[in-house]
């Protein structure tokens, strides 16, 4: 038996928006909401280069990456053709206008992804060419 | 216990490249909607005809050129009855008949017909066109005879100096034969190049070992005992031995069984937008067969858009029409690059542009009429014939960059490919596309794995030329080569996006027009097709509402790219880069020190100064954007959004010793008449103080050099991706008058511009003379849009402050707890 967690108002999403809900491990989920007061959610991590799917422009029941502009199935999380790749979806349960999450697979899903590292911090030492 | 629908029955007649691609597109959008039956003449499934040249040639095999095997028949469970010809229909009772070379007869019903019965080629009714050894070329058969053939003979003659008959004898010629060339006008390709053009053709062909007898007209052709060919007769009496003869004198759409059908044919099967015929609506033709507008087009490109159409018709979605195609002829006859489009051959009222090297193999013709392009062709430098082809399509006035237009677009500053003009030339590991990181080698393979055959496709499924557009040229050269022939016909209008048939103008002059103020009533007014638009066209009618309908239309935040939505840039990790805003790129210690301690309090990994004189904070978390702009205490850069980013400046005279007037105040002064300024893409400005011009006005959208007397004003440059140099426009007298002609200058890029248009292209696609007109001809105009710009700016919030009036949506900024 699942336990679903509850995590806002349906209204607390804005229409064709999304949220972010934040994990004690693992990459954020994006939450997303279209304009059938539909609720989906997936992580927020674009199979593509990691992009955060949250920030992307929904419409009908797609969501187009920010970074690269990939057309990402909000049912499925997968990428629109000729692209390729998905991103794991979660469950969701929207009972009188609150939204749910599945407790277990907050905990357990899709840890092992890793959020893309920009800056300094993600640079390689340079070595120097000898020669 | 399910209830069992009875499929409806599809039939196609004909199995070739344009009806099997409407299959694939059907197959796409209604898998279970029809049971499929296609009937092919050829005992063959589809193959890419257009690649028989190269495989008579010797360069690729037949197995190769196939796109549709057996196999995808099979998995798509159509039924595919190869070597069949169908021979007759009977409409009243919707039954196709079919006869296989033994004779035996297969009978099909159907619902809906699908004819692609393709064009014939044209055999020339002389005596002895029935010997043997006298063939078109058509098809496989035609190509294996003529392979075969080249193992027996020596000799062969080819009538017809067009592509197809050029291709033949290159082929021919590689597979050993002697090979005479004969053709009834006195140049090559006539329909395709000028003469001289032609000639520089026949030169090179000529110099590669074919031969030509031009301006010769065939008599008659007589055989041996054993009825072979053995001599083609010409009417002026003269004669040629030859054992093999290929007629390559045009091709017809094949439109007998239509005929037979009573389907009403003129110059083809006459079909509508939807790619109906006019006489049966249950009948659909595509390809070469099918008339539309009275052309029947004989081109890949417009084959497959009418493919695309007629697919969405059967699969009863009841939308897209085809409206018809623009094409271009792009060849390639044995490695010489040829292009040419639109009326090249000119003609009264029409001027002549040529430029002309017949040592170096180039030949460069386009036609002026009116003061618009109207035809281009290009012999042997071909790289720019996509941007005469958008020219010509576009049908903009080419009055102010005629003095250039001979050296193309890519001469200027074309970045990211090593200055690469020639794809042949490149090896498969040299990088094409530097926005995306494609190589040669990769659009290769996606092109023949994926069976692409137009630009877009290329686009979609390597990203090659998606980005910045400047490889196009590249691209399309590679498609050619390795898809062959030609691509590069375009819709005449280009739709905004896969959501509606109408293109930006169109959308901009009905919410004018109609003062449409909101999304959903712009969708509902143009009809459009999904319910709330995609993310190519939801943001850009979101800006044309706003733009237009200035205090009246509201901003909807959720059709904003995320960086105008959140007003900070997103970078690759998901945080965000703040700008904050410095009037002329002149700051104070104050500043400064707020900036300084911000990075401290929020961590913030790299700061870094900007190209236009700003400070860039980078990699803050979106959490803490608010406290941020709060703690600096600084107006809103800007640099995230479609509007007016910064105004770079020079020292200028207060501290210069060369400086001849006050830049640094123009600029600010600038800054904060148009700052907030939202456009169809970010607009930049400069001022320089002297023409040593220290800020870079030169590539600017508005640049402006102060002189002794004034000020200068420049237009429309660029610094990106094709470096473009800016127009001078005006020379005026005071800084008022630089505020007043800078502002209506952006009032009208603002009002007419396309969205995702820089100054460089809008100028480019009205013409500087348009703008001239409208801003320094017309001083009522040009007052009137100066003023709807400060209307429009007037108390509007930044959005960094006032949230609410911005339509910030500020829940963006929290995170849900998942506790």
């Amino acid at each position: 038996m699942s336990e679903w967690k509850k995590i806002c108002l349906v209204t607390d999403i804005p229409v064709l928006g999304a949220r972010r809900v934040a994990r004690p491990q693992g990459i954020d989920v994006a939450v997303f909401r279209n304009d059938q007061d539909g609720v989906f959610a997936l992580l927020d991590r674009c199979p593509h280069k990691g992009g955060p799917l949250s920030q992307g422009i929904v419409f009908g029941t797609s969501v187009a990456c920010p970074l690269h502009n990939w057309t990402i199935g909000l049912a499925d999380g997968c990428a629109k053709a000729p692209d390729e790749g998905c991103t794991p979806k979660f469950s969701v349960h929207v009972q009188a206008g609150v939204v749910h999450l599945d407790a277990t697979e907050l905990a357990t899903l899709a840890l092992d992804q890793r959020a893309v590292v920009a800056g300094p911090a993600g640079k390689e030492p340079v070595t120097a060419v000898t020669a | 216990m399910g209830m069992h629908v009875k499929k409806q029955k599809l039939v196609m007649v004909g199995n070739g490249m344009a009806g099997v691609r409407t299959l694939e597109e059907l197959l796409k959008i209604a898998p279970d909607l029809y049971d499929i039956t296609v009937f092919g003449a050829e005992p063959h499934p589809n193959y890419n005809r257009i690649l028989l040249s190269p495989v008579l040639a010797g360069e690729q095999t037949l197995d190769e050129i196939i796109l549709n095997s057996w196999d995808w028949y099979s998995d798509k469970h159509v039924t595919l009855h190869a070597g069949k010809k169908v021979v007759e229909v009977d409409r009243i009772k919707r039954v196709v008949r079919a006869v296989d070379p033994e004779g035996g007869v297969t009978e099909v019903a159907y619902d809906r017909l699908l004819m692609c019965t393709g064009s014939t080629p044209f055999i020339l009714p002389v005596p002895g066109k029935d010997l043997k050894g006298v063939i078109a070329y058509r098809d496989i058969a035609d190509t294996n005879e003529m392979i075969d053939t080249a193992t027996k003979y020596k000799n062969a003659v080819v009538i017809g100096g067009g592509l197809l008959g050029l291709e033949a004898a290159n082929g021919l010629m590689l597979r050993g034969m002697d090979v005479t060339v004969v053709h009834v006008q006195s140049t090559l390709m006539e329909r395709q190049l000028d003469s001289v053009a032609g000639k520089l053709l026949q030169k090179s062909l000529e110099a590669r070992g074919l031969k030509f007898l031009m301006g010769a007209q065939t008599q008659e052709l007589t055989g041996n005992d054993e009825g072979r060919v053995k001599s083609i007769q010409f009417k002026d009496g003269t004669e040629l031995a030859t054992d093999l003869v290929v007629m390559a004198v045009g091709i017809r759409p094949n439109t007998q069984l239509a005929e037979a059908m009573r389907l009403h044919c003129n110059k083809g099967i006459v079909v509508s937008d939807t790619l109906q015929t006019i006489t049966d609506a249950r009948i659909y033709s595509v390809g070469e067969c099918a008339a539309h507008r009275g052309i029947a087009y004989g081109l890949v490109a417009p084959l497959f858009e009418q493919a695309k159409v007629a697919a969405n018709h059967l699969a009863q979605y009841g939308i897209g029409r085809y409206v018809g195609s623009l094409t271009s002829t792009k060849l390639k006859v044995t490695g010489i690059d040829l292009f040419s489009a639109g009326d090249f051959m000119g003609g009264e009222g029409a001027e002549e542009i040529v430029m002309s090297d017949p040592f170096g193999g180039v030949y460069k013709k386009l036609v002026i009429k009116d003061d618009k392009l109207i035809g281009a062709c290009l012999y042997g430098d071909t790289v720019d014939g996509s941007y005469y082809f958008k020219l010509l399509r576009d049908g903009r006035s080419v009055v102010d960059i005629r003095d250039k237009l001979m050296f193309g677009e890519s001469n200027i500053g074309d970045v990211g490919h090593e200055g690469h003009s020639k794809a042949a030339s490149m090896p498969d590991s040299a990088e094409v596309c530097g926005c995306n990181g494609v190589n040669k080698g990769t659009i290769c393979k996606a092109i023949k794995e994926k069976g692409l055959f137009t630009l877009d496709e290329v686009r979609k499924h390597t990203k090659a030329s998606a980005s910045c557009g400047s490889c196009t040229g590249l691209v399309e050269q590679i498609l050619m080569a390795t898809a062959g022939g030609d691509y590069s016909a375009t819709p005449k209008l280009k739709a905004m996006c896969s959501c509606t048939d109408h293109g930006h103008q169109a959308v901009r002059d009905a919410i004018r027009d109609n003062k449409l103020l909101t999304i959903s009533s712009v969708y509902k007014f143009m009809e459009w097709r999904t319910p709330n638009g995609c993310a190519s066209c939801r943001p850009a009618v979101n800006y044309y509402v706003t733009s237009s309908w200035p205090k009246e239309a509201r901003d909807d935040p959720q059709s904003r790219f995320i960086n105008e939505r959140s007003h900070a840039n997103i970078q690759k990790d998901g945080t965000y880069s703040v700008i904050p805003r410095m009037w002329g790129g002149e700051t104070t210690a104050s500043e400064l020190r707020r900036i300084a301690d911000v990075v401290d309090k929020y961590k913030i990994p790299t700061v870094k100064v900007t190209g236009g004189q700003r400070i860039d904070l980078l990699g803050v978390k979106k959490e803490d954007l608010v406290n941020v702009w709060k703690d600096i205490g600084m107006p809103s850069g800007h640099a995230y959004a479609k509007a007016l980013r910064t105004v770079k400046t020079c020292v200028g005279s207060e501290w210069c010793r060369m400086g001849t007037q006050d830049s640094t105040q123009m600029g600010k002064d600038l800054e904060r008449a148009m700052w907030r300024m939202y456009g169809p893409h970010k607009v930049k400005f400069a001022v320089s103080g002297c023409p040593r011009n220290c800020a870079e006005a030169g590539i600017k959208d508005v640049g402006i050099i102060g002189v002794d007397s004034g000020w200068e004003m420049y237009i429309a440059g660029n610094g990106g991706i094709k470096t473009e140099v800016a127009h001078f426009f005006v020379k005026v007298k005071t800084p008022a008058e630089v505020l007043e002609y800078t502002g209506a200058f952006c009032e009208l890029y603002r009002q007419e511009g396309w969205y995702l248009e820089r100054t460089v292209h809008f100028v480019n696609r009205v013409g500087l003379d348009y703008v001239k007109k409208k801003i320094l001809e017309d001083h009522e105009g040009r007052k009137a849009l100066w003023e709807r710009l400060q209307f429009a700016l007037d108390g509007e919030p930044d959005p960094w402050f006032d949230f609410k009036e911005a339509e910030v949506d500020t829940r963006q900024f929290e995170k849900l707890p998942a506790l």
